[in-house]
């Protein structure tokens, strides 16, 4: 059977492909989909070459921002975008860690003060497989498996 | 004036280093000028440290400042609930400096990018005490003459010991030096700081047994193992006299060698090397005054 036809195919909107499997609910979370009341189609546990299993999301009639995209970045390092419009693709970008990140994650260690006072958190990103950020206040590297998305 | 915080070790250069060098050793031999007249310094220290604020407060006394401020966060409005932003930003309105001391780590970089004036961190929680280290480097440099070529000893608590992580960082701007990490186990240095020796090329050694192999020190900079670093007390319990120094020890060391701590001692260094002339830490404790002196007229621009 087609892969293409597992999902439907949607008319404008976004569709997010190559999230590993288990961090589907992950990114429905961040991205607030729970929330969208646009049509959304969601497919996991496909068969992927690269990931094993994966999963794909796709949104009609929603476009995602930067932060939105790099908040994907951190779950999903290997997603893909691709942008409809009129059923065709009208733009493919891979996600990508960017240098620094603002804003979007929480730092892991509990007696940051970013932890304690409403503070915009800012890590720079010392390494980005894995994924490894240094909290620009307490300097403490939070890694991969500890990074949470606010 | 202009405004440039001192949180990290890191924000300073090796020019900065040596030039506080040089303006602690001409404090050292002027401790009373009054580069300060007119000025107002706010001592905040959230949580208690006797040393490090009388330090502070007699630099900045003897450069003739005037101080406001509180000595424990019970005397402060954070006890009515006040966030860290809004006494910062209260207090930048009357102080021209901040010296300020917080249990949580990062605060001084956020009260840094709050405040209107320069921020001077005295301790954020596990994370920086960059005026020990500047401290330090200075004991160094009076005792060895050079901050180059230095082969030092960290003894102790090396994976929360904050004064060793930033010495480590600041030395490793000079030439050639070697460290040499001893700690057990649970207490070793850290990966991320191993990493970074290597990243620089720099050499390093670890060790568990705390034996003869000092011989080749130009300095032993020993830690306390602290107990509030530790979630479970038995785990303390097991490695809180792991390493003593004593006299006896010291026969086969170096004449010039120097034994450095960044106080309040336990038990880890042995009453009976007090009187051993190679025990330098409560002349190093002095040299903070020089030391602070020399980094507050820098940062305020005055020297």
């Amino acid at each position: 059977m087609d892969k293409a036809l597992q999902v439907s195919a949607i008319k404008d909107g976004t569709v997010i492909d190559h999230i590993p499997a288990n961090r589907l609910f992950e990114v429905i979370n961040i991205l607030q989909l729970h929330k969208c009341m646009e049509m959304i189609t969601f497919g996991t546990n496909l068969d992927s070459k690269q990931l094993g299993k994966k999963a794909i999301i796709k949104v009609s009639n929603r476009f995602f921002k930067e932060k939105e995209i790099d908040k994907i970045a951190l779950i999903a390092p290997h997603a893909k975008l691709n942008t409809i419009k009129n059923y065709e693709v009208v733009e493919k970008r891979v996600v990508e860690i960017p240098d620094e990140i603002i804003g979007i994650a929480n730092c892991f260690n509990p007696k940051c003060i970013t932890n304690h006072e409403k503070i915009e958190t800012h890590f720079m990103v010392v390494s980005k497989k894995p994924i490894e950020l240094k909290c620009m206040f307490c300097e403490k590297i939070t890694n991969e498996n500890q990074v949470v998305i606010k | 004036m202009h405004k440039s915080s001192l949180i990290s070790i890191t924000d300073f250069s090796k020019h900065d280093y040596l030039k506080i060098m040089k303006l602690a050793a001409e404090f050292e031999q002027n401790p009373n000028q009054n580069l300060l007249n007119g000025k107002v310094v706010a001592s905040l220290f959230f949580e208690p440290s006797t040393r490090t604020r009388l330090s502070f407060e007699t630099a900045i006394l003897r450069l003739g400042g005037r101080i406001i401020g509180f000595s424990d966060s019970s005397s402060s409005s954070v006890t009515k609930g006040e966030t860290l932003h809004d006494t910062i930003k209260m207090v930048s309105n009357y102080a021209d400096l901040i010296v300020m001391r917080h249990p949580l780590e990062g605060s001084a970089r956020y009260a840094s990018q709050v405040s209107s004036v320069p921020v001077i961190n005295a301790g954020d929680g596990a994370n920086q005490h960059p005026t020990q280290t500047l401290l330090d480097m200075y004991s160094i440099i009076k005792t060895q003459g050079r901050l180059d070529n230095i082969n030092i000893f960290l003894v102790g608590d090396l994976k929360y010991g904050r004064t060793v992580h930033s010495l480590l960082q600041a030395l490793s701007v000079f030439e050639n030096p070697i460290f040499n990490f001893i700690a057990p186990p649970e207490l070793s240095m850290p990966v991320e700081y191993k990493k970074f020796l290597d990243q620089k090329g720099i050499r390093y050694f670890e060790h568990t047994e705390f034996t003869d192999i000092i011989s080749e020190a130009d300095i032993i900079y020993m830690t306390r193992v602290q107990k509030e670093r530790f979630t479970d007390p038995i785990e303390y319990e097991k490695v809180k006299n792991v390493y003593i120094l004593k006299n006896k020890m010291l026969a086969n060391t170096k004449p010039s060698m120097r034994i450095l701590h960044p106080l309040p001692r336990i038990n880890e260094i042995h009453t009976d090397v007090d009187s051993n002339p190679q025990a330098y830490y409560f002349k190093q404790a002095l040299n903070g005054v020089f030391t602070r002196e020399a980094i507050i007229t820098h940062i305020l621009g005055l020297k």
